[in-house]
């Protein structure tokens, strides 16, 4: 099924469907994402059963501020691809979990959590997963640091990487 | 940090169908890892035993997080291909690979045919390098010690090809948005033919020291089983899929960088356990090795670098005595010759290219599964958002459905056959 | 007064001798038979595996043991880059180690925390535990580790006293 097929299958039933560079976006809101997950997956044409990576974007000084990218194919036809987008507010940042209908969403979710603090209602087991479970903050979040020290060489310091000019 | 303790359950099915009687309310929750000799690396199982049979396993990830996706949005987009190679250090080129053609395709370039035909060569090199050092580390750990010495013997000659080529070991960089940062040097064509003529029958070897061998096939044969219908549920790619009967490589459909000018096979089988991935990988290592001699048999002549010197890396490198270094011949041109090229090279090297704003997600087959790359630009000369989906994050979130009813030495063997590499996995 | 100071002397000098004959000897069999603890972490990891293989051969040596329990070890060879969740893991296991034990850090990683300038990783094992021998490198070679340990050996030897 081309990019441009499928955009227009999908644009049936969505009102946000768009292509670039070969690819095929679907943007929805936030509270339809397990009912257009269990959709894309059940319906025979689409067939979209293979949950190939679940990650965010941080846009801070934006509204909706952090973008959810949920990356779906078909085992079937794995040149079908999808990219479904859901935007969430900056000052709520949750959303329903994915691991009802794709069971690998469970510890993608967890480093979504763990890096940009956005909680999952009904994930079986939120916690952090890949810093120490003490660690204060979310890292991967545009306002927080990079966390590193300056370099000593040969008498000068170094700045670290965000802290550079260039 | 008290991991969840499950509540004891009533009996226990052991992996070769004999139902087993709960002999006692114990269970004993035993810590594997992160610095054990069997574990591939730091992963920390917690596992909960009766007796001898796993009831329940949670792994623990995060001891080898470095932090690759951030550090990436603070360099230019030439120096991303740095990092990325780190992150699954047993498959360098494979990130390469799927970094610099996720740029590519925001650049809305292409790299060169002779380009790409040498990225296939090296990224097939690399599949055969890591299944090698998968069927080391396997052997070691199930205890044919030779395996791990036979292995790592053919994985040298590798590396020199490698290092002949890019001017290192591991962690190459070779790969860059536009095309590869050198050409092959001379003599390296010699060299990779040696190579193919010597490889397939150390395949050979090994075949004939492990297949056969009913300890080896005592250890795998219906261990670690992993249905096709679980693997679609938990997103499992690569050889474990294969292994359960489903014939998909993306090699083949959803091809990259010319891989469909080649003639080679999906090898697949149909008992999805360690022995049916055993016999994949092998069977994986044959097939790259036609691919490689496809490639040198068609090589095509032309640059490797793209035409447009606003995007091309510009500084001609070669391999010296010391390794990778600006070639003299490009020091005196950028020093004494030409202005322009100097004022280039140095906006180029500091600043950057600007990428037009887009998202794009790219995929290639690892020699682990799919290597998925969402690459997020919003125009300037810094990645805004790299994010790297590697296999073996899944495959280990995936290892409690593998050993749970089997015994705690069948959990040493599903993870060997598992193959994760934990660089992958906490990146 | 002077007959006494000399016996004193000489019984002196001969304990010492004695004592340096077999500091010397404990140091030697100590560096011809240092076992490394498996802490190989990323990258690195591969490369001292590599070193440990038939081509660049640990065995000569005497280390091709890597003994998994920390107990039976005394090198800990930090290959690779230290998360901040794996730094107390690693000074657990440093701390399990009999004396005398050596650390060499193997990479840049481990040495300095590499070109991982950021919050994940420990700018340095030298902030965690005592380091004897830093290897540079990313990876370094199996050559480049060879001269490390060799420089280690060195330094074994050098040790002045039995404990």
């Amino acid at each position: 099924m081309s990019p441009d097929r499928l955009a227009g299958r999908l644009a049936e039933r969505f009102p946000d469907v768009h292509v670039a560079r070969g690819e095929v976006t679907l943007t929805i809101e936030r509270d339809a994402l397990v009912e257009t997950l269990r959709y894309l997956r059940d319906e025979a044409d689409l067939a979209f059963d293979f949950l190939s990576d679940l990650s965010c974007t941080d846009w801070p000084g934006r509204e909706p501020r952090i973008w959810m990218a949920y990356h779906l194919a078909s085992l079937l036809d794995h040149r079908r691809r999808l990219r479904v987008k859901a935007g969430l507010p900056a000052d709520d940042l949750r959303i329903a979990t994915a691991s009802e209908v794709h069971p690998s969403a469970g510890w993608h979710e967890r480093e979504v959590y763990d890096f940009f603090g956005v909680t999952f209602d009904g994930h079986p087991d939120l916690r952090r997963i890949e810093l120490p479970e003490e660690w204060v903050g979310h890292p991967l979040r545009k306002d927080e640091p990079l966390g590193g020290v300056a370099t000593q060489y040969k008498g000068a310091y170094v700045p670290p990487p965000d802290q550079r000019e260039l | 940090m008290a991991e969840r303790i499950p509540t004891p359950l009533g009996g226990t099915e052991v992996a070769r169908g004999v139902q087993a009687q709960r002999l006692s309310d114990d269970l004993m929750v035993i810590n594997m890892g992160p610095q054990h000799p069997s574990t591939h690396g730091v992963l920390r199982l917690v596992l909960t035993l009766d007796g001898e049979t796993v009831v329940d396993c949670q792994p623990v990830v995060g001891y080898l997080h470095t932090g690759i996706e951030k550090n990436t949005e603070y360099r230019t987009w030439h120096q991303g291909a740095t990092f990325v190679t780190r992150a699954d250090y047993l498959s360098p080129f494979a990130n390469e690979l799927a970094y610099a053609i996720s740029v590519e395709r925001l650049l809305g370039i292409e790299a060169p045919p002779r380009a790409q035909a040498i990225r296939v060569m090296v990224s097939e090199l690399n599949r055969i390098a890591s299944h090698l050092v998968w069927l080391a580390t396997s052997g070691l750990e199930l205890g044919a010690i030779s395996v791990m010495l036979y292995g790592f013997r053919e994985r040298e000659k590798i590396l020199d090809v490698f290092e002949a080529i890019t001017g290192l070991r591991m962690n190459h960089a070779y790969i860059r948005p536009g095309g590869l940062v050198m050409d092959l040097p001379e003599g390296a064509e010699a060299r990779i033919r040696d190579l193919l003529r010597d490889m397939g029958s150390k395949v050979d070897e090994y075949e004939s020291l492990l297949s056969g061998n009913p300890i080896w096939v005592e250890r795998n044969r219906g261990v670690g089983v992993l249905t096709a219908e679980q693997c679609r549920a938990w997103a499992v790619t690569g050889p474990m899929l294969r292994a359960a009967g489903v014939a998909h490589d993306l090699r083949k459909a959803d091809p990259v960088s010319g891989y469909e000018l080649y003639d080679f096979e999906i090898p697949t089988r149909e008992e999805a356990d360690c022995y049916a991935r055993y016999e994949i990988r092998l069977a994986e290592i044959r097939e790259s090795l036609k691919i490689v001699e496809q490639v040198l048999d068609s090589m095509p002549g032309g640059r490797v670098m793209v035409d447009d010197p606003k995007i091309a890396w510009p500084a001609q490198l070669e391999v010296g005595p010391d390794g990778i270094g600006n070639s003299e011949r490009y020091v005196r041109h950028i020093m004494e010759e030409s202005m322009e090229a100097l004022i280039n090279h140095f906006k180029l090297v500091t600043q950057g290219v600007k990428v037009p704003a887009g998202e794009v997600y790219t995929c290639v087959e690892s020699p682990r599964g799919e290597l998925g790359y969402y690459v997020v630009s919003d125009g300037g000369v810094r990645p805004y958002r790299v994010r790297i989906k590697d296999p073996s994050f899944l495959h280990v979130q995936v290892i409690p459905e593998i050993v749970r009813g089997g015994l705690v030495a069948d959990v040493v063997a599903s993870i060997a056959s598992v193959d994760p590499v934990m660089g992958g996995v906490d990146r | 007064m002077t007959d006494a100071v000399r016996r004193a002397e000489e019984e002196e000098l001969r304990q010492g001798i004695l004592t340096t004959t077999l500091a010397k000897l404990v140091n030697w069999a100590r560096k011809q038979s240092t076992w490394p603890v498996t802490f190989g972490l990323a990258c690195c990891a591969i490369e001292m595996m590599a070193t440990g293989a038939g081509h660049h051969d640990l065995a000569r040596w005497g280390m091709e043991v890597f003994r998994a329990s920390p107990r039976q070890a005394d090198l800990m060879i930090v290959a690779g880059r230290v998360s901040q969740k794996m730094g107390p893991v690693l000074r657990q296991i440093y701390d399990q180690m009999p004396e005398p034990k050596w650390v060499i850090s193997m990479g840049v990683c481990a040495s300095s925390g590499g070109m991982f300038n950021n919050y994940g990783v420990i700018q340095g094992v030298d902030t965690v535990v005592p380091v004897d021998v830093y290897v540079p490198g990313c990876p370094p070679r199996p050559e480049m580790l060879m001269y490390g340990i060799l420089q280690l050996h060195e330094k074994i030897e050098r040790r002045g006293t039995l404990t």
